[in-house]
């Protein structure tokens, strides 16, 4: 009998699996679970929009590969990736050092600077002087993270660890933080937003350490896939020469955001 | 935001630019989740609470260590461990099995950690009950040469059923709980996209409230249903005050 | 199905208890020294072939989180009882619109998720923070962290999960017992006092350790609300390295230790306060 019970528990377990089994080949696209506007936000209907929606559909067309969006927790879009739950990330990624060792990324696809906000009516820069005594509010596994512990935390701020970026300026928002640290558009869209409009305001750019900022975000993917690899660079390649890439980036910025 | 309504209804209509229709969509995620983690766990609580009971020593020993493990290990954890390093193991035994890789999709992956979690508890759910069963009764059933799959089919599990109902029916309600931690790994269940809503649009109260609400649907709709089953499953059964 | 109920049934199937721990002779029968030899075996191949350089580094964190696990596993435990036996009261006793707000408070925390509670408690109450005077209230440097939000929260789930024992233990407290002490001349207040609520705190005892285990269980939820506990220090260490499974098998087992621990010394206290089958 126990091997009966053991035949059928297993066979369940496969069945279930099997059941989950979809049709080969679709490339998983693995971004962050949460609202990150402009780059990735729900919308009411369920699907998800925004710049960066626009650029991975651009680039899937372009590299004509069948893309299937898959939401997941931002820190655990690695495990992920390495776990295969997802193929590549396009998720505002940057290309680190400390990332180049687990996984490997495409070109980049935008730079833009790391800005600091804080309250209205609150006078400080964004330099480890201005924000020393401060609580600043970052997003876990960020280079904004590994940034705002290097250059603020030593130097007597209080650096306080998000999941997600929106729960960053939420708390922002309602007092319970000084200041937040992140990619400057993502702020900036947060300050025109009617919360941010009400509460808080730019305090400034923060001094480049590219070493930890990293040169520009790039899609993330599994060492060793290489033929996947030029595939995108190829795409990235072709849609910021056939102006793809400026059309839809117009729709949400006046400048150019892939940077110098 | 207009500041002269407080609350937004509009928020909740069903169709954009409501988001009733995401809501109710993340509801349906964690039922299925719910349903299928349930199932998965009643099955592994039958293998399991057999195998603790009439199974080998060692058999028995390992039942011990699983049902050890998950009543000790916070579930978010389970979850987690499961989730990332449970589907991978799962892949990695196939293919060695030789079946090869099988891509496990979020559902079934959600259906996959629930049903384990869930599986320790109804093990002890059940094997409470099966020891409830007069042993009489099963004697008999072997005397009369019933094999141990009949005697399980035809005698042991019907007659522990009405004593494994008020536990089986708790851990439903307890199922579709737990189906919100897998908010954590970005399941889109009720919860996250509960979180997700309430992140665009800023109305956290509004909507925390409304999920809240489903919930508690869930939760009271499936208690009547409980209560229709306790009923018939007591039939026969002299009531004890 | 006699004298036990259906919660201290479930409560016993998610949370080990005392009577699950195994005896010390137990552990020498041949079949069980050949499995802990495998199991040994195991443990030393996740110890030799994972990585764990990390570890040291992490250790003092691990140590501080599990400070804060343990003090919010107990404050709250503590609060949400003492919460939980004027909840139970007034079920039993109360008048009605007070035993219709107790038994909605308990139905509707045990009906939905601690995860989404706890998210509305923060998120919800901090998103109308900017519209209140409250950030210049005394409160606001308590309301500011994160940390009064999980115990809330977390105390108001035991209470209501452990208010419903209390009114099946209120209830059920042989009404002889009491009629005795009317006969006796005793004000409801003397009665309550030194019969009702301590037979009804005798008889609800034995669901303690359960419940206690459970919120323990329910702890690391605190750390999506940025309270860094152990499993919080656990998730640092996992985005810090990107290694997955081995903080998560080190977590596992600080829990089972914690819940070990914590089984243990239910055993102790049980044997000293006879309660079973009072």
């Amino acid at each position: 009998m126990q091997q009966t019970l053991k035949t059928i528990a297993l066979s369940l377990a496969l069945g279930i699996a099997a059941a989950g089994a979809a049709s080969a080949e679709p490339v998983k696209v693995g971004f962050a679970a949460e609202p990150y506007p402009p780059f990735t936000s729900p919308d009411a209907s369920g699907n998800w929009e925004g710049w960066e929606v626009e650029f991975q559909k651009a680039v899937c067309a372009e590299a004509k590969l069948d893309c299937v969006i898959t939401p997941v927790a931002w820190d655990g879009i690695i495990p992920a990736l390495t776990s295969k739950k997802i193929d590549i990330i396009i998720g505002s990624m940057s290309i680190t050092e400390e990332r180049l060792k687990t996984i490997d990324f495409s070109d980049k696809y935008y730079n833009t600077p790391t800005g600091v906000i804080g309250a209205k009516g609150v006078a400080f820069d964004a330099t480890p002087e201005g924000l020393k005594g401060k609580t600043i509010g970052v997003q876990v596994s960020t280079v904004h993270q590994d940034y705002a512990n290097k250059y603020f935390g030593e130097n007597g701020a209080t650096v306080k660890e998000y999941q997600t970026q929106d729960e960053a300026n939420n708390d922002l928002a309602a007092g319970r933080i000084d200041a937040v640290q992140a990619d400057a558009i993502a702020l900036d869209a947060f300050l025109k937003s009617d919360q941010g409009q009400d509460c808080c305001e730019m305090k400034g750019n923060v001094k480049d350490d590219p070493a930890i900022l990293g040169a520009g975000v790039g899609i993330g993917l599994r060492k060793g896939e290489d033929e996947l690899k030029a595939k995108l660079n190829a795409a990235i390649k072709a849609i910021r020469e056939n102006g793809t890439y400026d059309t839809f980036s117009k729709k949400y910025f006046d400048f150019d955001i892939y940077g110098g | 935001m207009a500041a002269d309504t407080i609350i937004n209804w509009g928020l909740l209509a069903l169709e954009p630019p409501g988001w009733g229709g995401v809501l109710l969509r993340g509801l349906l995620n964690s039922i299925q989740i719910a349903i299928g983690g349930y199932a998965f766990g009643l099955l592994l609580g039958v293998g399991g609470a057999f195998g603790k009971l009439y199974g080998g020593p060692i058999l028995r020993d390992l039942m011990e260590c699983y049902t050890t493990i998950v009543r000790a290990v916070p579930e978010l954890v389970l979850i987690l461990l499961l989730y990332y390093a449970g589907t991978d193991a799962l892949n990695h035994v196939l293919n060695l099995v030789g079946i090869g890789t099988v891509d496990i999709s979020g559902l079934a992956a959600g259906i996959f950690v629930i049903g384990v979690v869930q599986g320790a508890y109804s093990t002890e759910v059940l094997r409470g009950a099966i020891k409830a069963v007069p042993a009489g009764q099963i004697e008999a059933a072997r005397a009369y040469g019933m094999s141990p799959f009949k005697v399980m089919t035809r005698v042991t599990l019907p007659a522990m059923l009405p004593y494994a109902i008020p536990g089986l029916s708790n851990l439903w309600l307890i199922a579709t709980k737990d189906t919100a931690l897998l908010a954590v790994v970005g399941f889109s269940e009720l919860t996250l996209v509960t979180r997700q809503a309430a992140g665009a649009t800023k109305a956290y109260i509004l909507f925390f409230c409304a999920a809240g609400a489903l919930y508690l649907a869930l939760t009271l709709v499936s208690n009547v249903f409980i209560k229709i089953i306790e009923r018939h499953s007591r039939r026969g059964f002299v009531e004890q005050s | 199905m006699t004298d036990v109920t259906p919660p201290d049934v479930t409560t016993h199937a998610m949370a080990i208890l005392p009577e699950d721990l195994p005896t010390a002779g137990s552990f020498f029968k041949p079949h069980r020294i050949v499995l802990l030899l495998i199991a040994a075996a195991l443990v030393f191949c996740i110890v030799w072939f994972m990585r764990w350089d990390w570890l040291p580094q992490y250790l003092p964190r691990l140590g501080y989180g599990i400070v804060v696990t343990l003090a919010m596993l107990f404050s709250t435990s503590i609060l949400g009882f003492l919460l939980a036996v004027p909840l139970g009261l007034v079920q039993v006793t109360g008048p009605w619109p007070l035993k219709a707000l107790a038994s909605g408070f308990c139905t509707i925390i045990r009906g939905t998720p601690l995860l989404l509670q706890l998210w509305l408690l923060y998120y919800g109450l901090g998103s109308i923070f900017p519209q209140t005077g409250i950030r210049h209230s005394f409160l606001w440097p308590y309301l500011r962290e994160s940390w009064p939000y999980g115990v809330a929260a977390l105390t108001i789930s035991f209470a209501a999960y452990e208010g419903e024992v209390m009114r099946g233990a209120f209830a059920g407290v042989p009404a002889g017992e009491l009629e005795a002490a009317r006969a006796y001349g005793m004000s409801r207040w003397t009665l309550f006092r030194r019969i009702w609520l301590p037979r009804a705190i005798h008889r609800a005892l034995p669901t303690l350790n359960g419940e206690t285990v459970l919120q323990l269980k329910a702890t690391p939820l605190v750390a999506t609300i940025t309270v860094i506990d152990v499993y919080a220090v656990i998730s640092k260490v996992r985005q810090d390295t990107y290694i997955t499974y081995e903080p998560l098998l080190l977590l596992a087992l600080i829990y089972m230790c914690l819940t070990g621990i914590l089984v243990v010394a239910f055993r102790y206290l049980e044997n000293r306060i006879p309660t079973r089958g009072a």
